[in-house]
């Protein structure tokens, strides 16, 4: 904004700070996921991430495991142990039923039925004794402890492994970079023939193309869903298929790659071009010697769109592959572990942090080039 | 490791193949029409055929895969939304007369309305204002750059960060959601935020606009540049404040990128479907047209002639929009 000298300063200062503030509006809930998914997961799920770096009071409830054989000391029978994995918490409150879980400080000893006795220490260490041998279930124990912050990548080992992510992380990469480099390749050809070749209907064409840019993808699902299973009738191989997919999400690429690409071909200057035909290069020569390293920049930029669009997916994803492990996709687990795990924030913030890493680092890579698409595509 | 291996045989596979295809079949047209060592009124023919026919080996493929995915489907579509659930015995209007007497519907209609009012007004008057504000500071490109992030975040991701937001703790739980634990902060009572109906919507809404603010903020941000410097400064010569700058100038002069903006987010609007996929599926009166569609095709089976007749009232919310885009191209064409 253009000002006054005087008020300058003072504006200068509020844009500063609104931008600000909107950064970190912006930024907070990506920030907040990927802080929460290094967390300990009971930590987790008992405070807010903003806490993460602060000790946490947790109450947590443990169950002591029956020796056997029993333990005798001093004419009695003992169970001994330390409610902790890690040693660094400590316990401020006990007790033994969770109607009254804090009742005694740490270091007391209650007295619970049958004569038996509990104590339990602030560093944890436990002892139940009892004039019988221990029977049934082991006695539970209610403690309020104070734990110190601890972050872990157990979280993503957990969901790279047992919740088969790593697995489907193959599966989003084997129908992403087909998907992106078939349609540059078809797109391309198309593009030059649109832009340099004379041929009846080019026009016609032209305007489909810029047509399909805004039909919605719901329109061709049905009659594609039934057109699939047909073909994979017809042929036996299922309608399922790697296949089925790329060419799927090829074609659904295609028209914003045939408009960015045309745009920017048409845009080369006609005397190479010309000089390269009097010269006998037929337009397959030209095209692959001449405009396709040209035109980097355009590819760049539309691959990256095309990269980050099929790796988002979900509905293509969901109506042309399987449901199984080797066809499930990132998005697709995400969904699935939503609805299986919905309550598992570790779970749900560690997934949904792999999903969105190889988008974030192809953003932050390119963004040069994804920024000059984004204008060539729409600033006119 | 086996799975990566042969994953990697099958990407090379499908990739080398589309090759293959552009690089055999004009070597084939090269050679059946050689277009060297030949008398010349042979060669002057064999180029004339080679140019007939060789736009057609470059459009092929393209046009086959416009027609097989876009094209026919369209068509088919309105052929099934005339048709019963299998798609195989002709009903008439059946479907378009339940579409209109079913209560979803409007439901989805009405929330559809509130979506494409709400999202692309708002992702476009935040993209403008941080355009406008980021240009005039130094950091200005980080700012940016943070804002624009969202925009490689997958929908279902973006789902997941924002529940995790609006996440509820029944009683006295400490809240993990940061929303609620704003709220507590600030002596309220914690909600369920996306189980309250109407305004459970515009919570689902601000996701699209966290991820859709980015792409309108970095397109007026490039056009806002494109403006003269010279207009600015008459307007300050001529007395003009902040304010009346920006809208009597800045704004005019990008009416037709502000235009463009708003009805690429839209278009995106009307096909929103992950995000309440993920959130409620449509429970809690957040049901929108694209994830009605989705279910009908899958419910109990799949009902091809009404996720037909929903895919069909999709369709006509683009075509003004379709057609707008149209007639813009063909003027810049002429243009030329």
């Amino acid at each position: 904004m253009i000002t006054l000298p005087h008020k300058r300063s003072l504006l200068t200062w509020l844009v500063h700070l609104s931008v600000l503030f909107l950064v970190i509006v912006w930024t907070i809930p990506t920030a907040g996921l990927f802080v929460s998914s290094i967390r300990d997961k009971d930590q987790l799920s008992s405070s807010g991430w903003w806490t993460a770096l602060s000790t946490s009071e947790q109450r947590i409830v443990y169950r002591a495991g029956i020796p056997n054989p029993p333990l005798l000391e001093n004419g009695e029978y003992i169970i001994r142990g330390n409610l902790f994995d890690n040693a660094e918490a400590v316990v401020s409150h006990f007790g033994f039923t969770s109607l009254k879980p804090d009742v005694f400080l740490a270091g007391d000893e209650a007295s619970l039925s049958k004569g038996r006795t509990l104590t339990v220490k602030d560093n944890g260490d436990y002892l139940i004794t009892s004039p019988e041998v221990f029977q049934g279930r082991g006695q539970r124990i209610f403690y309020t402890a104070q734990i110190p912050p601890r972050f872990t990548l157990e979280n993503y080992q957990e969901v790279l492994s047992s919740e088969g992510l790593g697995k489907s992380f193959i599966n989003s990469l084997t129908v992403t970079i087909p998907s992106t480099v078939i349609p540059i390749l078809m797109a391309a050809f198309a593009a030059y023939a649109l832009a340099w070749m004379r041929f009846p209907g080019r026009a016609l064409l032209m305007v489909t193309v810029v047509g399909l840019l805004v039909v919605p993808l719901q329109m061709s699902l049905i009659p594609l869903l039934k057109a699939y299973n047909l073909i994979g009738e017809t042929f036996g191989v299922g309608s399922k298929t790697y296949i089925g997919v790329w060419l799927a999400h090829t074609a659904f690429g295609l028209p914003l790659a045939i408009y960015l690409l045309r745009n920017y071909i048409a845009g080369l200057p006609r005397e190479i071009i010309e000089s390269a035909r009097v010269d006998g290069a037929s337009d397959f020569d030209i095209f692959r010697k001449i405009v396709l390293p040209l035109s980097f920049p355009a590819l760049a930029s539309f691959s990256i769109f095309q990269f980050l669009w099929v790796w988002n997916d979900l509905l293509i994803a969901m109506v042309f592959l399987g449901n199984n492990e080797d066809q499930l996709v990132l998005t697709g687990r995400l969904r699935e572990l939503l609805g299986s795990r919905g309550g598992n924030w570790e779970i749900l913030t560690a997934s949904a942090f792999v999903t969105i890493l190889v988008p974030l680092c192809v953003f932050f890579g390119l963004q040069r080039y994804l920024v000059r698409g984004l204008l060539s595509g729409s600033v006119k | 490791m086996a799975q990566l291996f042969s994953a990697l045989l099958v990407m090379c596979i499908g990739v080398l193949g589309c090759a293959a295809y552009f690089y055999g079949s004009n070597l084939l047209l090269d050679l059946c029409f050689p277009a060297k060592n030949r008398p010349y009124d042979v060669i002057a023919k064999n180029l004339r055929v080679c140019n007939v026919i060789r736009p057609w080996l470059f459009v092929g493929p393209a046009v086959l895969a416009l027609g097989f995915y876009f094209i026919f489907p369209v068509l088919d579509s309105i052929r099934l939304s005339f048709f019963d659930r299998t798609g195989k015995e002709f009903v008439g209007f059946y479907n378009y007369a339940w579409l209109f007497a079913s209560a979803e519907f409007f439901e989805s209609f009405k929330n559809n309305m509130l979506w494409l009012i709400v999202v692309p007004t708002l992702s476009t008057f935040f993209g403008l204002v941080i355009a406008t504000m980021t240009d005039r500071i130094w950091w200005g490109n980080i700012a940016k750059s943070f804002i624009f992030m969202p925009m490689a975040i997958s929908f279902i991701g973006a789902s997941i960060i924002w529940k995790f937001i609006y996440d509820f703790r029944n009683g006295d739980d400490s809240q993990i959601g940061l929303l609620n634990a704003v709220v507590v902060f600030f002596g309220g009572e914690p909600v369920a935020w996306i189980t309250v109906p109407f305004w459970n919507s515009f919570f689902l809404m601000v996701i699209l606009i966290w991820i859709q603010t980015g792409f309108a903020m970095v397109i007026l941000s490039a056009a806002l540049r494109g403006i003269p410097e010279e207009t600015l400064e008459a307007a300050v010569l001529d007395g003009a404040n902040g304010v009346q700058i920006f809208f009597r100038i800045m704004v005019p002069q990008i009416w037709g990128t502000i235009a463009v903006v708003w009805t690429t987010i839209t278009i995106l609007v009307l096909k929103v479907f992950d995000i309440v996929l993920a959130m409620t599926n449509g429970q809690w009166n957040t049901q929108v047209l694209a994830n009605q569609m989705f279910d009908w095709m899958f419910r109990g089976g799949g009902d091809s002639g009404r996720g037909a007749v929903i895919a069909i009232v999709i369709m006509l919310l683009v075509v003004p929009i379709m057609v707008w885009n149209i007639r813009r191209t063909n003027a810049e064409m002429e243009g030329r």
